[in-house]
C-alpha cells in the first residue's frame, strides 16, 4: 500500500515538476506518441445501450453500428436527393410483383393486384468478417471457442482474453440470420412489430420461436442457445451461397430504405452461438458489446463510460471514394479524394463528454476534430450578418474552422388532439380556431429566441430533401402565410382574431357564454429553459386573447395522455427513417392513431380523404404522380391544421481544418469510412495553441507566501515567549 | 465488541427490508412497467406487442406486491417485488434491463471513483484539520479573522463554480493539465485527476475548517489543555498531540460514516471531468428508468451506510478507552 502511494506521490511530483520536458503541450489528453497519429478524435455524451443490429436503434448507436456493419444496402455519400446503392449487396434488388396465384406482374402492376413482392438479393462474394474468436479453429478445423467449459469461461472477462481469432467468408445465409434474429424472443428488436407487417411469416415464426425457447428454457436452463437456424421462416429464404430472397405482403417500396439500415446487416450464427454459451452475458460478453462486423471499422474498446474505439477492421474488402456527387461538389472539395480506397482513418477514438463545456472547450484546443454547437458557446462561434445569415465568428476563423450547416429531415410541430370537443374535430368552428392559433404562434421569433437562428419554420410536414416538398411560394402554407416581396410573410395576428371571431370566440371569448376561451397545453418539458419557452407559448396565445394552461407533468403520464388521447395541446417530433414521404405522411393517417392503435399519429387526425391519398401515394413511386398526391394532401392537412407546422431544425457543425470530406448526409449512418484528416497539420497546430503558462502560477504563489510570512513570525515569536497568553 | 457488531448486523436487515420496499414502491409509483417497456425500446414504431414480449423476458409482467392468480407460483413469491428483491440479499445483483450485468459494472466503475474520492477525502481531511489548528493556534488574530472570511467565501461558492472556473483557468488559459478524461494507468492518470482533486478539496476546505475549528476551539479552552501549556510543552505539541486528540470522537463522527460511501463517486465531478466513475450510475438509471440498477444502488448504499455507522462506533473506542461497545445502559 504504502508502495502505492509512493508512486502516486511520485506521479503527481513529476507531473507537476517534469511534464514539460516529456511534452510541450501539458494539457494533451491522449498520450504524446498518438500525437501525429491518423486517428480521429470526438466524443459522445451518452452511452449506447446496444451494439446488436437488432436491437439499436437511437442515433446514438448507430453512429457505431453504422461503421461496423453492413446491410445489403446504403446511401449515396454525395448524390442528393438521396440515392440508395449497394453495399454487402451486389447490385440494388429489383422488387419482382406476384399476385394471388404466383403469377409475375410487370413493373406498373395495380397495388391491389400484387400479392406479394419478392426481392432477391445477391451479394459481394469474397466478403469476409473481422477477426473474431467465433470463427478460431484448431488444426482439426474445429471451432475452438463453442464449447468452452464453465472454468474457461470463469477465466475470461472480455473478448480479448480468447488468444485466437479467426474469420470466414460472409454468405447469405448470415442476412436471412438477423432477419430471424429480430423475432428471437429473447432479443428486443423496435422493428419487430413493424416488420410482421410487411415480412411474409415473420409473425408465425416469432410465436414458433417464443413457444421453442419457452419450452427449451423449461428443460435446460434460461442460458440455453436457441438455434434460429432449425427453425424456417417462410418470407426469407437462402437460395445459395450468395443469394437469399425476402418475400413482402403487398407492395412496399419503402422496404429498400430498411435495408439500407444495420437491422438487415448480416450475423454469423457461430458468433450468436458463442456468445450464448452459459456465464458470458455474466460479463458483458454479449453481441450487444462487442460486434461482429464486415465493414471498414471494428470495435476495439467499448467502455461506453470512458470511450469507444474503433480501428481498421483486416479484412475489410475495400471500397473507393465515390467519383461522382451533385453539382458543387468539386468546387468544395467533397471530389478531391474520387476513386481512392476508403476507409482513409486508421483509429476513431470517442470519448464520453456528459457536459458540453469540457467537450467545446477540447475542439477548442485541437483535441476533438468537429463539434456542434451548444447554445452556451453560439454566440463565441457565430454571428449573423445584416441578412440575418450565419456566419463564423473572428474567432473561430482565425483559427481556420469550417462551419457546415444542414437543415434537418426532422419536423419538430405542437399537434392538436383531433379527438378534443374543443379545438379538436372536422367542424369548421374547431378548424378555424386551429388557423387562428397557428397564425398566432410566431415560430420566425421561437427560432430566433430559443434555437440561435438554427431552424425553418415548417410550411407543411415534409421536411427539405425529401420528395415532395416545394420550395419558395408553392411551397407555402396559405393558410398561414402570404408571399410577400419574395418570401414568406406571417399573416397578421388581425387575420387570426377575425378566424377566431368566426369560430365563435370573439376576442378570445365564447360568443354564447360570454367566457374566456381557456386551452391547455400538456408538456414533460421542465427547467428553467422550459419555463422560459413556455412563458413566451402562453404570450402567444394571449395574442389572441386565449388563455393558455400549462399542464406539465413527467414523461410517463405525458405518454399516458397521448394513449388516452387526454391531452389537449402537445408538443412532438419526428427524425425520418428514410427519405420517403411516406415516412412524414403517415403521421397524419387515420389508422395510425395514436389513441387506440398505438401509432405514430399522435394528433389522432382522421380525414377520408387524406387516408385514401395516402393509401394510394404510400406505394408509388416518385414521380409527377404521385407529386400532384402529395400536394393534395398537404393542402388537406393544412386547411385541417392538425398541428401548427413547426420547424425543421437547422444542424450547425464545426471543423478544423485538418477535418475532409464533411459533407453532410442525413440519411447515412456509415460515413465514417469517406472522412480524412491531416494529422501532421493538427499536431502543428495543436502545439502552437497549447502552450503551458506558468507564470500566473509563480504570482499566486508568491503572494500567498508574502501573506504567511507575518503569520510564520508571529508563531515563532508566540514560541520563544516564555508566558502562554491566555 | 463481537455481540455488538453481530447485533448492529441483525438490526440491518429490517432496515434494508425497509429500504428495499420504499425504494420498489416510489419507483414504480412513477413508472409502471409499460413506462419502462417503452423506455427502452425507444420512442418509434413501439408497439404493444413488443412491450408485452419486453415486460415478459424481464419479469415485469407480473403483480407487483400481490399475485392473486389460483395458477401462480405463490400469491407473494410470484411477484415482481419477491423476484427483484431476494436476490439482492445474496448481493447478487443481476443484469441491468438493457442486458449489462450490474455486478461487474460496478467493479469496473468503482475505481475511477476511488481514484478521485480517496485524495480528495485524505487531503481534504489534512488541509482541514491542519487549516483549523492554524486558525485555532492564531485564534483572535488577523490570521483566524482572515481565515474565517476566506472559510465562509469558500463556503458560500457553489460547487459547479470552482469546477468551471478552474477548467476555464487552469486548463483552457493556463494549458497546464486536460480539460477532461481518464486513464487507468497511474502515471498518465495523475495529469487528469490532479484537477478534479484540487477541486474537490478546495470545495470542502470552506465548512470542513470551520466545523474543524469550531471542534478545536471548544478543546482548546479546557483545563487539560491550560495543564499541558502550564507544563512548558510547546504550543504545536499542545494542538497536535492533546487537542487534536481529544478532538477526533466529533470528527471521527462525521469522517468515517462516509469511508465505506467514498466508492459510490461525485456525480458533478465525474460529469464534468469525464471519470468513469459510479457518480451518475444512480441518476442515470433513474432517468432511463433502469428498476434493476435503482434497487441495486440503493440497496449497496444502504448497506454500505450502515457499515460506516458500525466502523464509526468502532472507531470511538479506538480513540476514546472510556467508551465501551455494547455495555449496558443505566
Amino acid at each position: 500500500m504504502l508502495q502505492f502511494w509512493f508512486r502516486v506521490s511520485l506521479s503527481i511530483l513529476s507531473v507537476v515538476v517534469f511534464a514539460g520536458c516529456k511534452e510541450s503541450t501539458w494539457n494533451n489528453p491522449y498520450p504524446a506518441q498518438d500525437a501525429a497519429a491518423n486517428i480521429l478524435y470526438s466524443s459522445f455524451d451518452e452511452r449506447p445501450k446496444h451494439m446488436d443490429p437488432a436491437q439499436s436503434y437511437s442515433s446514438n448507436e448507430i453512429a457505431f453500428t453504422g461503421q461496423i456493419y453492413e446491410p445489403p444496402l446504403q446511401y449515396h455519400f454525395l448524390k442528393r436527393p438521396y440515392q440508395i446503392i449497394p453495399l454487402a449487396a451486389a447490385a440494388v434488388p429489383k422488387a419482382i410483383y406476384y399476385n394471388k396465384q404466383d403469377e409475375a406482374l410487370p413493373d406498373n402492376a395495380p397495388v391491389n393486384d400484387i400479392a406479394y413482392t419478392i426481392y432477391e438479393i445477391k451479394i459481394q462474394q469474397g466478403v469476409n468478417y473481422q477477426p473474431h474468436p467465433a470463427f478460431a479453429k484448431n488444426e482439426k478445423n474445429e471451432a475452438l471457442y463453442l464449447n468452452l467449459t464453465p472454468e474457461e469461461i470463469a477465466r475470461k472477462f472480455k473478448l480479448s482474453d480468447f488468444a485466437q481469432t479467426g474469420t470466414r467468408e460472409l454468405v447469405a445465409n448470415d442476412f436471412v440470420y438477423q432477419i430471424k434474429r429480430l423475432a428471437h424472443p429473447r432479443l428486443h428488436s423496435p422493428i419487430y412489430g413493424l416488420m410482421t407487417g410487411y415480412i411474409d411469416g415473420l409473425q408465425k415464426f416469432g410465436d414458433e420461436l417464443r413457444r421453442a425457447d419457452t419450452k427449451l428454457k423449461k428443460k435446460e436452463g434460461d442460458e440455453v442457445f436457441l438455434n434460429l437456424n432449425i427453425y424456417d421462416l417462410s418470407g426469407v429464404k437462402a437460395i445459395d451461397r450468395y443469394t437469399y430472397s425476402i418475400k413482402i405482403k403487398g407492395k412496399y417500396p419503402q422496404f429498400l430504405y430498411w435495408l439500407a439500415m444495420p437491422f438487415f446487416a448480416p450475423i454469423p450464427p457461430e458468433a450468436d452461438e458463442f456468445y450464448s454459451q452459459p456465464g458470458m452475458e455474466k460479463k458483458n460478453i454479449s453481441l450487444d458489446w462487442y460486434p461482429v462486423g464486415t465493414g471498414p471499422y471494428m470495435l476495439t474498446e467499448n467502455n461506453p463510460n470512458l470511450q469507444m474505439i474503433m480501428e481498421r477492421n483486416p479484412n475489410f474488402r475495400g471500397e473507393t471514394y465515390p467519383a461522382a456527387g451533385e453539382p458543387g461538389d468539386k468546387d468544395a472539395g467533397f471530389l478531391e479524394d474520387a476513386g481512392k480506397p476508403i476507409p482513409f482513418i486508421d483509429k476513431v477514438i470517442y470519448s464520453l463528454e456528459k457536459e458540453d463545456i469540457p467537450s467545446w472547450n477540447k475542439f477548442l484546443q485541437g483535441y476533438y476534430d468537429a463539434s456542434g454547437i451548444s447554445s452556451d458557446s453560439f454566440d463565441q462561434a457565430i454571428n449573423f450578418n445584416n441578412q440575418g445569415e450565419a456566419g463564423l465568428s473572428d474567432a473561430m476563423r482565425e483559427k481556420g474552422i469550417q462551419l457546415i450547416t444542414a437543415t434537418g429531415t426532422s419536423t419538430f410541430y405542437m399537434g392538436f388532439n383531433m379527438r378534443d370537443s374543443v379545438v379538436g374535430g372536422e367542424s369548421e368552428s374547431a378548424r378555424k380556431v386551429r388557423q387562428a392559433i397557428a397564425i398566432a404562434v410566431d415560430y420566425e421569433e421561437r427560432i430566433s429566441i430559443f434555437l440561435n437562428g438554427r431552424g425553418i419554420p415548417a410550411q407543411g410536414p415534409i421536411p427539405p430533401g425529401i420528395f415532395g416538398y416545394r420550395e419558395a411560394e408553392a411551397g407555402i402554407n396559405p393558410y398561414v402565410y402570404e408571399w410577400v416581396d419574395g418570401k414568406p410573410q406571417r399573416k397578421s395576428i388581425d387575420a387570426a382574431k377575425k378566424l377566431l371571431a368566426e369560430a365563435g370566440y370573439p376576442n378570445g371569448r365564447d360568443a354564447r357564454s360570454g367566457k374566456p376561451l381557456i386551452l391547455f397545453f400538456d408538456t414533460p418539458a421542465s427547467g428553467p429553459d422550459a419555463k422560459a419557452r413556455l412563458d413566451w407559448l402562453r404570450k402567444q396565445f394571449n395574442k389572441l386573447n386565449i388563455q393558455l394552461e400549462i399542464r406539465s407533468t413527467d414523461y410517463n403520464r405525458f405518454q399516458d395522455k397521448m394513449l388516452k388521447g387526454t391531452a389537449q395541446m402537445f408538443e412532438w417530433g419526428w427524425n425520418a427513417d428514410y427519405p420517403d414521404p411516406e415516412n412524414f405522411l403517415f403521421l397524419l393517417y387515420g389508422p395510425n392513431a395514436k389513441m387506440e392503435k398505438n401509432g405514430e399519429n399522435a394528433a389522432n387526425y382522421s380525414n377520408k380523404e387524406f387516408d385514401a391519398l395516402f393509401e394510394r401515394m404510400k406505394n408509388m413511386l416518385n414521380g409527377p404522380e404521385r407529386q400532384k398526391l402529395i400536394d393534395q394532401m398537404v393542402e388537406i392537412a393544412r386547411r385541417d391544421s392538425p398541428w401548427l407546422w413547426g420547424l425543421h431544425p437547422q444542424n450547425f457543425a464545426l471543423y478544423h481544418q485538418w477535418h475532409f470530406n464533411s459533407k453532410p448526409n442525413l440519411m447515412a449512418n456509415n460515413t465514417m469510412k469517406y472522412k480524412r484528416l491531416d494529422p501532421e497539420l493538427r499536431a502543428k497546430l495543436r502545439e502552437e495553441w497549447n502552450q503551458p503558462n506558468l507564470m500566473p502560477l509563480y504570482i499566486v504563489g508568491g503572494v500567498l507566501v508574502a501573506g504567511l510570512l507575518p503569520a510564520m513570525f508571529s508563531y515563532r515569536r508566540k514560541n520563544r515567549a516564555k508566558g502562554v497568553a491566555a | 465488541m463481537f455481540a455488538y457488531i453481530v447485533r448492529r448486523v441483525l438490526y440491518a436487515i429490517p432496515i434494508l427490508i425497509g429500504v428495499n420496499v420504499i425504494t420498489f414502491a416510489l419507483f414504480f409509483v412513477v413508472n409502471k412497467p409499460d413506462d419502462m417497456a417503452r423506455m427502452h425500446l425507444g420512442m418509434k414504431h413501439v408497439q404493444q406487442e413488443n412491450i408485452d414480449k419486453w415486460k415478459q423476458s424481464h419479469g415485469y409482467h407480473k403483480p407487483l406486491f400481490y399475485n392473486s392468480e389460483p395458477e401462480s407460483g405463490g400469491a407473494f413469491t410470484d411477484t415482481i417485488f419477491y423476484t427483484k428483491s431476494v436476490r439482492l440479499f445474496a448481493f447478487d445483483f443481476g443484469n441491468a434491463d438493457d442486458g449489462r450485468n450490474i455486478t461487474r459494472d460496478i467493479q469496473q466503475r468503482m475505481w475511477p471513483s476511488l481514484a478521485i474520492a480517496i485524495p480528495v477525502f485524505i487531503a481534504g481531511i489534512l488541509l482541514n484539520i491542519t487549516f483549523a489548528l492554524i486558525m485555532a493556534f492564531f485564534r483572535a488574530t488577523y490570521v483566524d479573522y482572515l481565515g474565517v472570511v476566506l472559510c465562509v467565501i469558500l463556503m458560500s461558492v457553489s460547487t459547479l463554480f470552482y469546477i468551471i472556473g478552474g477548467q476555464y483557468l487552469i486548463s483552457k488559459l493556463l494549458h497546464l493539465v486536460p480539460i477532461s478524461g481518464y486513464s487507468a494507468d497511474i502515471e498518465t492518470a495523475t495529469k487528469f485527476l490532479i484537477l478534479p482533486v484540487i477541486i474537490g478539496v478546495i470545495g470542502g476546505i470552506g465548512s470542513g475548517t470551520r466545523w474543524y475549528r469550531t471542534i478545536f476551539l471548544e478543546e482548546i479552552n479546557k483545563d487539560y489543555v491550560r495543564t499541558a501549556r502550564s507544563k512548558g510543552l510547546a504550543e504545536r505539541v499542545v494542538l497536535f498531540r492533546h487537542v487534536l486528540r481529544n478532538a477526533l470522537v466529533p470528527i471521527l463522527t462525521g469522517v468515517v460514516a462516509v469511508i465505506p460511501l467514498l466508492f459510490m463517486g461525485s456525480l458533478i465531478l465525474e460529469s464534468f471531468f469525464g471519470i468513469p466513475g459510479l457518480g451518475s450510475y444512480t441518476i442515470d438509471a433513474i432517468q432511463s428508468q433502469d428498476f434493476a440498477i435503482v434497487r441495486a444502488m440503493v440497496f449497496l448504499g444502504s448497506v454500505l451506510y450502515i457499515i460506516g455507522l458500525i466502523l464509526t462506533d468502532i472507531s470511538y473506542t479506538m480513540v476514546d478507552p472510556r467508551i465501551r461497545l455494547g455495555a449496558a445502559t443505566v
